[in-house]
């Protein structure tokens, strides 16, 4: 399916709660959760540790299953798939970035982005996918022979090389430092804005808010607050 | 009591890798269980012989005469090195029993007069000895005895020189010299065909004609005297009453085939164990750096907080004494319970008045401390980086796999996916641990070739010995050569369609300074029925000067066609000629020499002259063939090729379900050790990318895909490599079970391959399913908030 138009909601969560269970423990993670996003759009979500955000986001991204309420990407029921139907999800719609990179050590830069690229159904280059982080230069290094910002840069390349739909990030400048954080976070907004995928960031980070449409604050399971951003900062505007 | 925290961080770690602990122990075990089962077994049967041996002063030298008289006994026993002599009357004799059509065979030996006096001394089981005085009383050996329900006070008939005689069963014994009872012209003990009887000497003397005279001697050698210069001089002796030669110990039959067993019990020794201690010293070696590296930083804890980098190395040493243990004991217990059983086998072949398997402490001892050297060897170089890490670096993570690359080099591995780099790549970057579980498939696949291919080669020897050249379904042998005539009356008996003559004379062969004593078989020109076969299979004609000898006796003797030999006989006249080798001829059992009946009869010089016949007989005929020579008097024995081939090919049958479940079992163990630690140790390294990957949009059979991948490289390359291993093997087995006795041919077909590989191969896909369901659960959340 694709997904087109700037404006269209693309993303969209009702009621979603999630409850953890170990033992005679119940953990509520989320308690009925509305959201909706739209296609390009560009949101950050913050929040304190446990206030439900990467299970928010793990869910959205079809990586954990929600124990009641529905995501909908688009008009395909996300809660409603089964296990093989979630891998097709996430393998045709989802590109994701983690903090802690998650690359292959036994591949270079190239061929991390070429896994998802044969994979996928409508990839683009993989040197595409490296030029729009501006790791051409460094393709043929392995994860090893890389800096920690270069190795999050391959990761994003990794996550868009598929042409997503949605775009999303887990502390992705959890581990580096702020120079470093503000490459990884122009190359994030690049791809937001040369290809239009929804993108969703997680970050503990407050000053990372100011560069996106909209900012979203998760508490105890609940979202608290949300602001929308009237004028998007540049990336390299930011400091921390 | 108190456990340490390190102590109960080895259960926990037991606990937790309770399954890869297992798999090795057993490994451990197979190699501990194997050592018990053959050193166990070979002392087992060395020294209960040996005590056999001593108590019933069981001789060194043996001789068959014609017919020599009692006096001769003095000379004898006064040769120089001569401890003890006794002279007895042994021939053989036919039991005529009601409930058994087919023909059998009694050995009648001779019983010293006096109680317990002489040498191979029975052992009484049952009954008591016969009266002296008595013209009917006999001992049978135990295995005839219960394969018929013969006890104490049972009547038996018995044709002796062709005079039916009714006797009877005073007791049931064991003697030193049958513990492995072969009749004449069997292959396999047949204790319902073939038993022994003793009887007092005089009641022998009158059924033979034998009085005062002797047709066998055996000597006791005084220790370290050779016993070839007491053997020459007995000879000597003897040659003017019919002397056939005499044997040393080491070619009595029963002794003969007992060394062959324990020959094959030590090739058993150096081969098996050693591979199992060898496989689970690499499995030791791989899954503990796997543990080492994975708590680098619990190391450096450690020692950061004030333990000694020997006490951390011990922690680990603690671990790997854990395993093996677990491995002696499971060793140990299969061990004891393995030899027990290959002690009742034994019981079946061998005739011995007690064979226990043993309980020898050294060499449960043995195993076990050979079981732990092997798993403290594999754990060494480990738990040596574990002393030597300082306390600082230890808790930095380890460095990456060394993936290093030039920028810019062209791919490497062209042509593959992605997911086909990783494997290819995981497999390169951890070559010794590669190498290790690569070798060790094979050594599962090597020990399967060399096991196996054995069916094969003893189906060939059958199928050449009897159907290709042994082809007669019957052999009448007289007791005494008999003129030509003797071919008509056999041609005239009942059921029989083709007789065919041939002469066995005894013997001893000779080539610069090398010697055998061999049965020299006249046959007719072309034998149709009993044929000698060239190497390639082809039936040989008999030349009509010269010899053909069996590849196995060329070699003992050291000679080539072309060559001469000198041809001592030992019947008769004695004639002494030289003859050349005409050609050589292929045999599994014995060592033969084959020559043109008339040329052997005119060497001879008493006239045309059979041993016996070869018999082809009518189906429909046989009950009345069997009749016939049950009542014919010349005829000393019989057999039966249906008979002795259908008990060969059932004992074998028996023995080789045993055998292959066996090895099959232990090379399930080792490939099931190897497949499945390096299964589990590879997933532990690469449980995080292989979880992201499923993130990435992998499905469960892509990322499992993977690491089956990376496990069906190790177990293919493994195989070819297993199969030349288990050639090497399987041949020099085949070379070292090949004695005087036995010369096994080495064959070894497409199927053994296969059969070894399927049933590895199945063991692999075994230990990957277990596998499988682990890489099925991982956890896709955890690994994005964890660093490696």
């Amino acid at each position: 399916m694709r997904v087109d138009g700037e404006g269209k909601t693309v993303l969209r969560a009702t009621a979603l709660s999630k409850v953890y269970q170990t033992g005679d423990v119940i953990v509520p993670a989320l308690r009925a959760v509305d959201f909706e996003a739209s296609a390009g759009e560009f949101v950050v979500i913050l929040g304190p540790s446990g206030s439900g955000k990467s299970t928010f986001l793990n869910i959205v991204g079809g990586l954990d299953t929600a124990s009641s309420g529905q995501v909908w990407f688009g008009d395909m029921e996300v809660t409603a798939l089964d296990e093989g139907g979630l891998t097709r999800y996430r393998r045709d719609h989802v590109g994701f970035v983690f903090q802690f990179y998650n690359l292959v050590p036994s591949l270079t830069a190239r061929e991390n982005v070429q896994l998802v690229t044969e994979i996928s159904r409508n990839p683009m280059t993989a040197d595409d996918a490296l030029a729009l982080v501006g790791l051409s230069e460094r393709q043929h290094h392995f994860p090893a022979q890389l800096s920690g910002g270069e190795q999050q840069r391959v990761a994003i390349a990794r996550a868009i090389a598929k042409n997503p739909g949605l775009l999303l990030c887990d502390e992705p400048t959890g581990a580096l430092d702020s120079a470093t954080g503000v490459r990884v976070l122009e190359a994030l907004a690049q791809v937001n804005r040369d290809m239009g995928a929804t993108t969703l960031v997680i970050t503990h980070n407050a000053a990372i808010s100011e560069i996106a449409d909209r900012v979203i604050r998760f508490a105890d399971g609940r979202i608290a607050h949300e602001t929308v951003n009237s004028a998007r900062k540049l990336p390299a505007e930011v400091t921390w | 009591m108190v456990i340490s925290p390190l102590r109960r961080k080895v259960l926990r770690d037991l606990r937790r890798l309770w399954a890869q602990v297992l798999a090795i122990a057993l490994v451990l075990a197979a190699g501990a269980a194997t050592l018990i089962l053959g050193n166990g077994a070979y002392s087992s049967l060395t020294e209960t012989r040996a005590r056999y041996y001593d108590t019933s002063r069981f001789a060194d030298v043996f001789a068959d005469v014609t017919r020599a008289p009692r006096a001769l006994l003095a000379d004898i026993k006064a040769i120089d090195g001569v401890l003890d002599a006794e002279a007895r009357i042994v021939k053989l004799a036919r039991p005529d029993l009601p409930g058994m059509a087919e023909p059998g065979s009694l050995l009648l030996v001779s019983l010293p007069d006096l109680a317990g006096a002489g040498l191979n001394r029975l052992y009484l089981r049952q009954g008591r000895m016969p009266d002296p005085d008595s013209r009917r009383e006999i001992l049978l050996s135990e295995g005839f005895a219960s394969a018929h329900g013969l006890g104490p006070g049972a009547p038996l008939t018995v044709i002796m020189n062709g005079r039916r005689a009714e006797m009877q069963v005073t007791g049931i014994a064991l003697s030193p010299e049958f513990i492995y009872a072969l009749g004449p012209g069997d292959m396999m003990p047949d204790p319902r065909r073939f038993g022994i009887a003793w009887a007092p000497r005089a009641s022998l003397e009158a059924a033979f004609n034998l009085d005062g005279a002797f047709s066998n001697v055996v000597l006791k050698v005084v220790p370290g005297v050779p016993a070839d210069r007491v053997i020459a001089e007995l000879d000597r002796l003897t040659a003017r009453y019919g002397g056939m030669g005499a044997t040393a110990r080491k070619d009595q039959i029963s002794h003969a085939f007992l060394d062959a067993e324990l020959k094959q019990l030590s090739a058993m020794v150096k081969v098996l164990p050693p591979v199992f201690l060898l496989v689970a010293a690499m499995l030791v070696n791989m899954t503990l750096s796997r543990l080492v590296t994975l708590e680098r930083e619990q190391i450096g804890l450690f020692k950061a907080i004030g333990y000694s980098s020997r006490a951390v190395s011990v922690h680990y040493m603690e671990f790997v004494l854990c395993i093996s243990l677990t491995g002696i004991v499971i060793g140990l217990v299969a061990g004891a319970w393995l030899g027990a059983g290959l002690a009742g086998m034994y019981a079946r072949f061998f005739s011995f008045p007690f064979l226990v398997f043993t309980r020898d402490p050294q060499v449960y001892g043995l195993a076990a401390l050979v079981a732990v050297t092997s798993a403290v060897g594999g754990a060494l170089r480990s738990v040596g980086q574990v002393a030597r890490l300082p306390p600082a670096v230890a808790m930095l993570p380890a460095a990456p796999p060394a993936c290093q690359n030039r920028p810019g080099r062209f791919r490497p591995f062209p042509g593959l996916r992605q997911t086909g780099v990783m494997i290819a790549r995981h497999l390169f970057h951890r070559p010794v641990r590669t190498l290790f579980s690569i070798f060790g498939v094979a050594m599962s696949v090597a020990i399967l070739v060399a096991s196996l291919w054995s069916t094969a080669s003893i189906n060939l020897m059958v199928d050449v010995t009897f159907f290709q050249a042994e082809r007669q379904d019957a052999l009448i042998a007289f007791a005494t050569p008999q003129p030509a005539r003797a071919v008509f009356a056999g041609r005239s008996l009942p059921g029989v369609l083709v007789a065919e003559p041939f002469r066995t004379v005894p013997a001893r062969i000779s080539h610069r300074g090398l010697s055998r004593r061999v049965a020299v078989t006249g046959r007719p020109q072309d034998p149709r029925l009993s044929r000698v076969l060239a190497p390639d299979l082809r039936p040989m004609a008999m030349p009509e000067t010269g010899l053909i000898l069996s590849q196995a006796l060329s070699q003992a003797l050291g000679v080539r066609p072309g060559d001469r030999v000198t041809v001592e006989f030992l019947e008769g006249a004695r004639p002494k000629v030289s003859l050349p080798v005409s050609g050589l001829s292929i045999g599994y059992v014995g060592l033969g020499a084959a020559i043109d009946l008339s040329a052997l009869n005119r060497i001879m010089g008493d006239g045309m002259l059979v041993s016996g016949l070869n018999l082809m007989i009518d189906a429909a005929g046989q009950d009345a063939f069997f009749a016939a020579v049950k009542a014919a008097p010349r005829t000393e024995f019989v057999t039966l090729k249906s008979m002795t081939v259908t008990r060969f090919k059932e004992t074998l049958a028996e023995n080789i379900t045993v055998m292959i479940t066996v090895y099959v079992s232990l090379a399930t163990i080792i490939a099931v050790g190897v497949v499945y630690n390096f299964a589990r140790i590879a997933l532990s390294e690469q449980g995080r990318e292989l979880a992201s990957l499923r993130v990435l949009g992998f499905t469960r059979r892509e990322v499992s895909g993977i690491l089956m991948g990376e496990l069906a490289l190790v177990v293919l390359v493994a195989q070819p490599l297993g199969w030349g291993i288990g050639y090497g093997i399987a041949r020099a087995m085949a070379a070292a079970f090949s004695s005087d006795l036995y010369r096994v041919p080495f064959v070894i077909g497409r199927d053994v391959y296969a059969t070894a590989s399927l049933a590895v191969l199945a063991a692999a896909l075994g230990s990957a399913w277990l596998v499988r369901g682990r890489i099925n659960r991982l956890d896709m959340i955890k690994v994005l908030k964890t660093r490696e």
